[in-house]
């Protein structure tokens, strides 16, 4: 059977699913050794059971974020927290030296063009936490990939080691942050 | 001048009196970590990136402020001392804001390069986020705080090379912050000469020239030690560049 492999998108850009997608022939490669069993970029409704590798992108912002953090935790055998908003926060966590309600005010009222209203328990989207966390802050990590994004090449390494049944040791030189 | 001997990582040495164990090691083309430490300035001793093992004591000793004694036995690379670095850059790492990919020296960054020795995959103290000012009232330069690792080379450049004193530090532990004045915006410091000094030895994003984006700002540093060779011995050379 082939490896169950997936990958999914929390606070993050998807900047590193886009170096994802840079694995260009590498691709179809892949596509013939795994299979991608969920992800931003499969028709997945329910994160599945039983996956060996998920890649997580980005950092826990939000009350969703949180709870796909811990069903992928359940789920997986192996963890990867993918490119730097997952490793340290990045650029999502930003507004954490800011006051939640002051964020806030400023997105959803001081910006808003129209019906200005910070969004509260009767709307439908997912509540912002006090402060957006690293991945590893929320659940175990086994594996960290580096930058705004990884490369493409740290991925693919990364993968092969993975598919070999390794847990990847990334050289020095893939240790890049930013 | 009495001559000393001493032993470094099992090999023999010999150090002038006066040396410290850092200017040994960086003769001898040893590496020790360094962050506060920069050739030219006084040495302050502050990061402990730079901590070693002297034979004898369960002590750990900051290289760049030990001077070595007859027989003295120093290891600077024991799997201790590695484990005590890893734990400091991870401590200046969750201290401050750093967004690397958003940052003006990213790539040239003094902190990034202590980061890959260390091999920090992830920091395992939980982020702080502290809320810090970013002070861009000076016409040249930009002071941005959440950058800082408090290393204090831009207080004492600024002190002892400059002769400024613009900036100092305020507040205690872990609120500790570079002021410039008598906490004062930048801009309004009458003491500044605009000089760049503090700008250029500043290991971290958090003194750099506006204008520079992502990635834009370079520094050179091995500039000092040439302003202070050639003030102290009339030497107008430039020695051969510290590592950095
Ligand atoms: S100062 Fe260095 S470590 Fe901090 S954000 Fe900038 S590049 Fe990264
Ligand atoms: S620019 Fe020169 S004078 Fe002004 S604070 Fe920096 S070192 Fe001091
Ligand atoms: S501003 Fe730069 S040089 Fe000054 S203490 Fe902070 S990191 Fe060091
Ligand atoms: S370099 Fe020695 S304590 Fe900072």
């Amino acid at each position: 059977m082939k490896p169950r492999v997936a990958t999914a998108w929390l606070g993050g850009c998807s900047g590193c699913h886009m170096s994802f997608l840079d694995l260009d022939e590498r691709l179809i490669e892949l596509a013939e050794k795994i299979d991608l069993v969920y992800s931003p970029i499969a028709d997945v409704k329910e994160f599945p059971e039983n996956v060996d590798v998920t890649l997580v992108e980005g950092a826990v912002a939000n009350s969703e974020n949180e709870e796909m953090a811990h069903i992928i935790r359940k789920n997986s055998r192996i963890v990867i927290a993918f490119g730097d908003c997952a490793t340290t926060g990045n650029v999502t966590a930003m507004r954490n030296s800011f006051p939640l309600a002051e964020v806030q005010n400023r997105s959803y009222i001081d910006l808003a063009d129209k019906n200005p209203r910070i969004p509260d328990e009767y709307v439908t989207i997912a509540q912002l936490l006090k402060t957006a966390k690293p991945l590893h802050e929320i659940i175990k990590v086994d594996v960290w990939l580096h930058g705004c994004p990884p490369t493409a090449d740290q991925i693919w390494f990364a993968i092969s080691e993975l598919l070999q049944g390794k847990i990847p040791v990334l050289p020095p030189a893939y240790l890049r942050y930013g | 001048m009495s001559v000393i001997t001493f032993i470094i990582d099992d090999e023999h040495y010999s150090a002038k009196e006066g040396d410290t164990i850092l200017q040994v090691t960086r003769d001898n083309k040893i590496h020790i970590p360094t962050l506060c430490y920069l050739d030219g300035l006084s040495t302050f001793g502050a990061c402990r990136l730079c901590v070693v093992e002297i034979e004898g004591s369960p002590k750990l000793f900051p290289a760049c402020t030990t001077k070595p004694t007859e027989g003295m036995i120093v290891r600077t690379k024991t799997d201790r001392l590695k484990r005590y670095r890893r734990m400091i850059v991870e401590l200046l790492a969750s201290e401050g804001n750093h967004q690397c990919a958003v940052c003006v020296v990213n790539g040239h960054c003094e902190l990034q390069n202590l980061a890959y020795e260390v091999g920090l995959d992830h920091v395992r103290f939980p982020y702080l986020f502290p809320h810090k000012s970013l002070d861009a009232t000076h016409k040249e330069f930009v002071m941005d705080r959440n950058r800082c690792v408090l290393c204090t080379r831009c207080v004492r450049v600024c002190h002892e090379v400059e002769g400024a004193h613009v900036w100092d530090i305020a507040g205690r532990g872990i609120n500790c912050e570079i002021i410039a004045d008598l906490n004062q915006p930048w801009g309004t410091s009458e003491s500044c000469t605009s000089c760049g000094k503090c700008v250029r030895v500043c290991p971290t994003g958090a003194l750099f020239e506006k204008g520079a984006s992502i990635g834009e700002m370079q520094k050179e540093r091995g500039f000092i030690k040439f302003i202070v060779n050639a003030r102290n011995k009339s030497e107008w050379v430039h020695t051969a560049h510290e590592e950095e």
